[in-house]
């Protein structure tokens, strides 16, 4: 199965999550126009790559592991879509397709590059879906051009994505609060190895289990915190379309 | 040593949350200590006294922090007192069973320079976990002596005394601040440099650190001795931001991490750790759907016994403080002074005793268990999402839960929220929770007369003020909003010896915080109500009591007396109507517009001097102020809308 495939599942089944319903099958297969079979297969290895939690006829929950693929290919999509539309000048109904079809090939480097260009754009123009965060480690889009070239990117997501029993490694805290210095002091610091053991409903904290002892954390700042993931997924990697097309989209896009 | 005779020494316990620090104080104090604030502010400074050795120790129990930032008021009072006023020895309490964490801190404490060594205390709980601890090569590596403890068995305290006055009485020098990687090092020796004309009460290599952790209170006093520093700082830290790639403060935290990492690994070794029945029972306490059902199947149990029991003793106290009234009458007479007396002074302080032991006593032995087992920080954990709504994080309900009992313990109780302004809402909004004598009230006429339905609206129609309330309060109150971030200590049987001395010492400071207010506010009505003042008072209140809420003149009396005791309400209008069925006297509507009223319309007495004592007389003013005009203004629009819809 093609990279491109698992990217179409993913970004399909984060489109249900991030509204905090579970993915169906049949949605899934009408929204990718396959059949349901195939897509309880696909689901099923899905979350036997630890991609997905997978109840059969219930749907399917994006771990934070496949939240963190979710989120970098949903993010190139939107950005697509906020090209098109803002300086192509393409119509609302049209860009979501044509995103579709570039998001594939368009490099991390090239996303961030075009997320600049257009000025950090928080919602895609078609239906106002907010972008993923920025999985840069900086403060402000000044030092994006710099942060942009180490390749590959991280796959990181936010600490409150993770799904209990998952664990990841800090790779950074966002914002310079109060609250994000107290992160810090209770041991979330760069390099950190933490595991979810467990989430209150309701989008109720989550417990963290980090340095051998147990935090609660508010989902609020748990989304201050991104978490990498030591082994990105072999033969998921968008390496080949990276290599061909890094080049080409910085010179376009960037000024 | 000559130099120390003639003077106490001193020494302060520092450690984070729920290492048993307090459990080492009241070891060396006992009974010799008192409980009260730090001047100006809502943190509790515990203070005791023990002799040793022939010298005589005043021991400070500083509270239980993370880290010496300004996150939280807690952690300024902490520096504060550790710089300004340099404790003859620092005992830093260490929880073994999470060493690293812990030592972060030590690390902290170490760069303020004082003359310190540590308490390696739950020494049990980590063999538990399958962690030994060479307790000599911790010692070695901070430079200070170490020695191991298990408080909760008085294990080891005699041979940290020992330590602790070897220490003074060598003259230990002071702890040695730990070394950063060379290219922090550098800079800071160079900020060290620059500082050197400052004048503060902390070392200059602190100062020099705080600055470049971007310190706002440090830097307020720097700055505004020599506003030129600011440029030079602001290079050095976007130098250091340049080398490491990330800003200074997350920098300077993962180097003190990485060597109170390596300090841990190298300290312990690791032999197989068992399951404990905590970890099984937290898998139920903490499940989505099983936590749930516990928690309110234990808050339940707890309300149902608690108020039974106060019920019981209230029953009981009623009865001996009506036969101390006879004798008191038998000996004394009816004379106007000895009435006075009565009513006036010994009635308030029984009337406080009528709150304190049936209801505070009770609950503050509950809480004090609660918080040993760790329960309670799964009870904020499984509510946080919740009292995310109202503006405050998971920590908040458990004051707000207490307020159902009464309010005092409740506003006592925010105290666990990190920030004043946390503190302040919390406080307000508990202040709204129906207590237990708001309770009577609307049972006893609510319930009773116009049915349980309308009781329970009662109460409904409250919790959507505190929801609109508590919102408005977060949006009306400055400062940033905290998220939840609290350490889920493993559960622990509860120490009886532990759970005793807390609630005393409690029930001491309530007894003397809250009794002297009611004492002189019930004087002050019953001398105003001798001398006719109140029916004045009540002419005056008629026009809202009579055409605004549409209740009877005398009422407004009652309400007044409400404010002492709010069931008093029920009982003194029974006895100035001259009867016990409120049917006779009041409508329906009349009933629930003055339950309602009674409800919101004033905290009582001692919940005011608890709001006073923490937050000062002008907040405590704020909220007594809005809630009586809330009770007003509502109550007479719940009275015509009961009118127009024909109620009753």
């Amino acid at each position: 199965m093609s990279s491109e495939s698992v990217e179409d599942y993913l970004r399909a089944i984060h489109s249900y999550n991030e509204k905090g319903e579970l993915a169906k099958n049949t949605d899934l297969a009408k929204q990718l126009n396959v059949s349901p079979p195939s897509v309880t297969q696909m689901l099923q290895r899905l979350a036997d790559e630890g991609l997905v939690e997978y109840t059969p006829y219930k749907g399917a929950m994006l771990t934070g592991k496949g939240m963190a693929h979710a989120q970098r290919i949903v993010r190139k999509h939107r950005l697509l879509e906020r090209f098109l539309h803002d300086v192509l000048g393409m119509g609302k109904n049209k860009v979501h397709n044509e995103a579709g079809m570039l998001e594939h090939g368009l490099s991390d480097e090239a996303a961030a590059a075009l997320c600049q260009t257009l000025k950090n754009p928080e919602t895609c123009p078609d239906d106002s879906s907010p972008l993923p965060p920025c999985p840069l480690d900086v403060e402000s889009c000044e030092e994006c051009p710099e942060a942009r070239k180490d390749r590959p990117f991280k796959l990181l997501t936010e600490l409150a994505n993770l799904k209990p029993g998952e664990e990841g490694v800090v790779a950074f805290v966002r914002g310079g609060t109060k609250a994000c210095q107290r992160l810090l002091d209770m041991g979330l610091t760069r390099g950190t190895k933490v595991k979810v053991i467990n989430a209150a409903p309701f989008f109720g904290p989550i417990e963290v289990e980090v340095r051998e002892t147990v935090l609660a954390l508010g989902r609020g700042l748990a989304h201050h915190v991104f978490v990498e993931f030591e082994n990105g997924l072999e033969g998921m990697k968008d390496g080949a379309s990276r290599g061909r097309h890094q080049r080409h989209g910085r010179r376009q896009w960037q000024r | 040593m000559a130099t120390l005779e003639g003077r106490p020494l001193r020494i302060a316990l520092a450690g984070n949350a729920n290492v048993g620090k307090s459990v080492i104080f009241n070891e060396l104090t006992g009974l010799h200590q008192h409980v009260g604030n730090w001047p100006g502010k809502t943190v509790e400074r515990a203070e005791g006294t023990l002799s040793f050795r022939g010298y005589t120790i005043d021991v400070v129990d500083l509270p239980g922090i993370y880290s010496l930032s300004t996150y939280s008021i807690e952690e300024l009072v902490s520096r504060e007192y550790i710089a300004v006023e340099h404790p003859d020895v620092l005992v830093n309490v260490v929880d073994a069973s999470a060493l690293e964490r812990n030592l972060f801190f030590t690390l902290q404490l170490m760069e303020l320079e004082p003359r310190m060594l540590i308490a390696l205390n739950q020494i049990d709980m980590a063999e538990k976990k399958g962690v030994e601890i060479d307790v000599g090569a911790l010692s070695e590596m901070l430079g200070m002596p170490v020695v191991p403890t298990v408080a909760v068995k008085g294990v080891g305290i005699q041979e940290l005394m020992d330590q602790v006055i070897e220490v003074i009485e060598s003259d230990g020098g002071r702890a040695r601040p730990p070394t950063y990687g060379p290219e922090i090092e550098e800079r800071v020796l160079e900020l060290v440099k620059a500082v050197e004309n400052v004048d503060t009460p902390y070392p200059r290599r602190w100062v020099a650190v705080k600055l470049l952790e971007g310190d706002s209170e440090i830097e307020g006093i720097v700055y505004d001795h020599d506003p030129s520093l600011r440029d030079k700082v602001e290079a050095i830290s976007r130098e250091m931001e340049e080398i490491h790639g990330h800003d200074t403060p997350s920098v300077l935290a993962s180097e003190r991490y990485a060597l109170a990492s390596r300090m841990a690994l190298e300290a312990s070794t690791i032999v197989t750790p068992g399951r404990s029945w905590g970890s099984r029972f937290d898998e139920v306490t903490s499940h989505p759907v099983l936590g749930y059902l516990f928690m309110a199947a234990s808050i339940l149990a707890i309300f149902f016994s608690i108020f039974s029991l106060g019920d019981y003793i209230t029953g009981l106290l009623d009865i001996a403080f009506g036969a101390l009234n006879e004798a008191y009458v038998g000996v004394f007479g009816l004379g106007v002074v000895v009435t006075f007396v009565w009513d006036g002074i010994i009635d308030g302080m029984l009337g406080g005793f009528g709150i304190a032991l049936p209801y505070i006593v009770p609950f503050y032995i509950v809480l004090s268990v609660l918080e040993d087992s760790g329960y309670l920080a799964r009870i904020a954990f499984l509510m946080d999402s919740v009292m995310h709504r109202i503006g405050l994080h998971g920590k908040g309900f458990i004051p707000l839960m207490l307020g159902f009992g009464c309010n005092v313990p409740a506003c006592l109780g925010c105290r666990i929220m990190e920030t004043e302004r946390e503190r302040l809402i919390c406080a307000f909004v508990a202040s709204l929770v129906p207590c237990a004598a708001r309770s009577i009230v609307i049972m006893g006429l609510v319930a009773d007369y116009v049915g349980f339905p309308w009781a329970m609206l009662l109460y409904l129609i409250d919790f959507i003020l505190i929801f609109l309330l508590g919102r408005l309060a977060f949006k009306a109150v400055p400062g940033e909003p905290m998220g939840l971030i609290m350490e889920m200590p493993p559960y622990r049987v509860p120490s009886v010896k532990v759970t005793a001395q807390r609630t005393w010492f409690r029930v001491k400071d309530f007894v003397y915080e809250a009794f002297p207010i009611i004492v002189v506010g019930n004087m002050v009505i019953i001398l105003a109500s001798m001398v006719g003042l109140l029916g004045v008072v009540e002419r005056a209140m008629s026009p809202i009591m009579d055409l605004w809420l549409g209740l009877p003149t005398a009422t407004g009396v009652v309400l007044i007396f409400g404010v002492l005791r709010k069931e008093l309400t029920l009982i003194l209008l029974a006895s100035l109507m001259g009867t016990t069925n409120f049917a006779d006297i009041l409508s329906p509507i009349q009933m629930f517009v003055f339950a309602f009223v009674v409800m919101i319309y004033i905290p009582c007495i001692a919940t005011i001097a608890v709001l006073v004592k923490e937050f000062g007389y002008k907040r405590a003013a704020i909220i007594t102020a809005s809630e009586i005009a809330l009770a007003i203004v509502l109550g007479g629009i719940i009275y015509r809308i009961l009118m127009v819809v024909g109620f009753g």
